[in-house]
């Protein structure tokens, strides 16, 4: 049996390299879930391959035991569509962070979205420049401070899945680092997305931006604060399912309403439905404290990825052609003869 | 003109001459490029040697009548050797006053002026800045003048295509060469098929077009023409035997690419931005989608050697092309793929700068950049092509240092042999080495840090490969695992090897030959690039007047030819002529503390032979 046919084993994708992230990090949760996933996503490990960019979040290929490249600061996506376009059968995957992938990287975040690259990009928003010591990022609240702005933060920050779905991504995810069984859920949606899937990753930075996703994680709230999205359910959230998202059609904008009696009725709410881009979008400006923060699939409608439309153009090409033949090209047009 | 003999047919009198220097000039709309090529294709077939030099404005389409909307095409043919597009004009053609004012400078006194009197116009004549009309004030006496009313006559003999006066008016360039092809002899049988082809949707217009160019032709034959205005014979080159077609830099350095990536046994993944004057590249390889390449429009410079370092990372033969901006922009890019020991082709195919400079014009002011243009220790193979056809075998040699040693090579072109052509003996692929690459296919004592004893090359396995699943990136990596290390020791012998690999492929190139000339003596013209003509010629001549003066054309600028240093010690004299300012001169002192004249000329133009040969007389004088 080779290698690529026996079952891949947890610890088959633990690399013998010391993890050096900050004890209590959000990367450590999310590695691990990654790691439990990938066993079941029946991919040879060879053709596993983790690209990053620079960041703490970048360091990931490290850990793992699979093909990686650490490559510069905001290039990942542009060095994982190389690797794609020159090896389709290879299960491409970007690890990377608000800073790495809407900074410095945002024009070939942007790209890789509208092309369609198949892999998967795994952005880990923590809201912070974490490598270069807690400067702000393009993602922080405004007011935050930090050490490149001690009175405050003063630009707008940017929505990930906004953008992404801006950028005309076909699949746009959210979920949370230590949720493990929601964000299992949600790669191997991503996964199962052939096209460019974009997955945003609330991650906690211990040390530069601690508890900002506090209000979605905590037990006591969450049921609250956070909008758990099913394709084909309604928009319901609260305890005992007791809100819940209805369309305003004057407005056109979503509102919170009661369920129950004085309230609406469940028949009122929007029905979450993945292909609409339109409610992608709603989906993904919702934000704390007057909405639920929404997680799971926000959008999914997937078209033909990269590879495939240039592999496909290709071979029409040559069906046109006679068999490529060097020495016939270079005595193709013109030539005369001493 | 060279005249190198008389013969009399008629009443006209046929001059036979060893070579002639034409240019068509007209706006940017006038078609004068088109021209150029047509009547290159014809002194192809006529058997004459040949290199042309097309120069046209920034501007698409520059205001008619414009002098900075001025577009050329200039081609050198001869019975001899021609190695360089000529210093000056024989004939000059201005399809308006602005192409006449803007070059006729470079006209020989008693040069021949073929001039459209239509597009003499008040206006224009203003436009250009004339104060008077210099087909008739007497101002061109020193030359020969043909002046015709080209416009009106290409009107009426296209009448009866029905052509608008915009599409009518356009077919005067088809005229004109019909009447240089009249006057150098030329056969009009292959522009005549090319305009078919061209137009081979709109007949009336491929018609309307031919039809103009015969009856230029036809002109030449039959209009009394001015005393002086002859038919002229260029005999012949004698050249090898073969088959021969022209070709540009831009498409040797395509099809090297392919031949390169065949030699080395895999696929190539061409990764560009569009950037004058490198997009060629980009658009000749798109079109051989048959052979084993995938080419990709990125969304910028950097995405694109982004790309090309992926797809070598993953096995194939990563390629990407620009200019000089767009090279700085890749310089981080580069970095990694040094650090990461990946093999990976990256061209410049230069232009005048700094910034956005003179895009369209010619220049070799990124020699630094490719030697230096990076942070931190990372230096790599840099090779220069010569000439057009130098490009095919550049690429090829790129392609083989680059997969034997992993690592990123840098070829350097620019904006002349890009656009330039020259008639080529085509060569069989077959007699080419291959080297092929063998990837690690083996997981016993895999490491990614292994790597040959020999040429130090690191390990190339590639995603996909059982067994071989291994981590590489851009930082430091540990000399015996290759696992991040920041261990001091470990980054002074990291460094250590990278240049040590590098400087060791000079072990793995030819050794610096002489191009023309001794081993040693009194002066020796030390070049690169595509200098290589006009040093080639002025060299020879200043050698015909018996001045012991060689010519060394260096190829291979890092590392240099491990004979390079003993070979340039062997002169009395060096003479470093580049289109920067002393680049190369300043590596030459630097690496072998030899002094080294400089000469340089950056005026977006190349070097003419005579620039050369003055200087080359100075320079003996002042060593006697």
């Amino acid at each position: 049996m080779s290698a690529s046919e026996q079952k891949i084993a947890v610890k088959d994708l633990v690399s013998d390299q010391e993890v050096r992230w900050c004890p209590g990090c959000g990367d450590y949760a999310i590695l691990k879930t990654v790691q439990k996933v990938m066993p079941e996503l029946g991919v040879p490990r060879e053709n596993m391959v983790f690209v990053s960019g620079i960041g703490c979040s970048s360091r990931f290929p490290y850990y793992m035991n699979t093909y990686g490249f650490h490559t510069i600061h905001g290039r990942a996506a542009s060095v994982a569509t190389g690797v794609k376009l020159a090896n389709p059968k290879l299960d491409v995957w970007v690890v990377t962070g608000d800073g790495d992938a809407l900074s410095i990287g945002g024009n070939h975040t942007l790209h890789v979205l509208r092309r369609n690259v198949d892999l998967q990009l795994l952005l880990f928003n923590n809201e912070i420049y974490g490598l270069t010591k807690g400067q702000y990022s393009p993602t922080s609240k405004v007011g935050t401070k930090s050490p490149s702005t001690p009175d405050g933060s003063l630009d707008m920050p940017l929505r990930p899945c906004t953008f992404a779905i801006g950028a005309g991504a076909r699949f746009v995810a959210r979920s949370i680092d230590t949720e493990a069984k929601h964000l299992a859920s949600v790669l191997v949606r991503a996964h199962d997305h052939v096209g460019a899937s974009f997955v945003e990753i609330y991650q906690n930075c211990t040390v530069f931006n601690d508890g900002i996703f506090d209000h979605i994680k905590d037990k006591k709230s969450a049921a609250e604060t956070r909008l758990v999205l099913e394709h084909g359910k309604p928009l319901v959230f609260g305890k005992e399912n007791e809100k819940g998202l209805r369309l305003n059609p004057i407005a056109l904008k979503l509102e919170v309403v009661d369920l129950g009696e004085g309230g609406a009725s469940e028949g009122d709410l929007v029905v979450h439905d993945e292909t609409n881009k339109v409610l992608g979008q709603m989906l993904a400006e919702l934000k704390s404290p007057e909405f639920p923060v929404p997680i799971g699939v926000l959008y999914c409608s997937p078209t033909s990825p990269y590879h495939t439309v240039v592999y496909e153009q290709r071979e029409t090409v040559r069906e046109s052609k006679e068999a490529a033949d060097l020495n016939a090209l270079l005595r193709d047009g013109h030539t005369w003869e001493v | 003109m060279s005249v190198a003999g008389n013969s009399t047919a008629g009443e006209q009198e046929n001059k036979v001459v060893s070579d002639v220097v034409i240019r068509f000039a007209g706006d940017s709309g006038d078609g004068m490029q088109l021209t150029g090529n047509n009547f290159t294709d014809a002194t192809a077939v006529y058997g004459n040697d040949l290199a042309t030099f097309p120069d046209y404005p920034a501007e698409i389409r520059a205001p008619a009548g414009a002098t900075f909307g001025v577009s050329a095409f200039q081609i050198y043919f001869g019975s001899e050797d021609v190695s360089t597009a000529g210093d000056h004009l024989d004939v000059l053609v201005a399809m308006n006053p602005a192409a006449l004012i803007t070059n006729l400078k470079d006209l020989v006194i008693g040069g021949l002026i073929i001039a459209d009197s239509d597009a003499f116009t008040d206006k224009n004549l203003a436009r250009a800045g004339y104060k008077s009309n210099p087909l008739e004030d007497g101002s061109l006496d020193a030359f020969k003048l043909l002046a015709i009313g080209i416009t009106k006559q290409v009107i009426a003999v296209v009448k009866p295509y029905g052509l608008s006066h915009k599409f009518a008016v356009r077919c005067k360039n088809m005229w004109t060469l019909g009447l240089t092809m009249w006057l150098f002899d030329r056969s009009r049988d292959e522009a005549i098929a090319g305009l078919r082809k061209k137009f081979a949707g709109k007949p009336e217009i491929a018609e309307a077009n031919i039809e103009a160019l015969n009856a230029g032709h036809t002109y030449g034959e039959t209009a009394e023409l001015p005393s002086g205005v002859d038919v002229y014979k260029v005999p012949a080159a004698d050249v090898a035997p073969g088959v021969y077609r022209n070709i540009t830099g831009t498409e040797a350095l395509a099809f090297g690419l392919i031949a390169g990536s065949q030699l080395a046994d895999l696929p190539l993944v061409f990764a560009s931005y569009p950037i004058t004057p490198a997009s060629g590249v980009l658009h000749t390889l798109s079109m051989q989608k048959h052979f084993d390449v995938v080419t990709f429009q990125a969304e910028d410079e950097i995405a694109a050697i982004c790309a090309a370092v992926g797809a070598s990372f993953a096995g194939s033969l990563g390629v990407t092309s620009s200019s000089g901006p767009g090279i700085s922009l890749k310089g981080e890019a580069i970095s990694l793929a040094c650090a990461a020991e990946l093999p990976m082709v990256i061209i410049n195919t230069q232009r005048g700068g700094p910034s956005t400079g003179l895009p369209t014009k010619t220049e070799q002011s990124d020699l630094n950049q490719a030697l230096y243009g990076r942070h931190a220790d990372t230096m790599l193979p840099v090779i220069a092509a010569s000439t057009s056809i130098d490009c095919f075998e550049v690429a090829i040699e790129a392609s083989r240092i680059a997969t034997q040693f992993t690592t990123p090579v840098l070829i350097l072109s620019d904006g002349y042999l890009s656009n330039a052509s020259q008639p080529w003996r085509v060569p069989d692929v077959n007699d080419f080495e291959p080297f092929p690459v063998k990837f690690e296919t083996n997981p016993e004592g895999f490491s990614p840090a292994n790597r040959d004893p020999e040429t130090l090359a690191r390990v190339w396995a590639k995603p996909g490969t059982s067994g071989l699943e291994h981590r590489i990136g851009g930082i430091e990596k540990s000399f015996d695992t290759g696992d991040i290390s920041y261990d001091s020791d470990n980054h002074q012998k990291m460094t250590d090897l990278r240049s040590e690999k590098i400087d060791g492929i000079a072990k793995y190139i030819p050794e610096q030959e002489v191009a023309i000339g001794n081993n040693s003596g009194k002066l020796a013209v030390v070049g690169w690039g595509s200098t290589y003509g006009a040093l080639f010629q002025a060299v020879k001549r200043s050698r015909d007047a018996g001045l012991d003066v060689s010519q060394i054309h260096v190829r291979y600028l890092w590392p240099l030819p491990s004979n390079l240093e003993q070979l340039l010690s062997s002169f009395d004299s060096l003479l470093v002529p580049e289109m920067n300012t002393g680049q190369f001169a300043s590596l030459i002192r630097s690496s072998f503390l030899i002094d080294a004249q400089k000469l340089n000329k950056v005026s977006g133009q190349p070097f003419k032979i005579s620039e050369i040969e003055e200087a080359i007389k100075a320079q003996m004088e002042s060593v006697k």
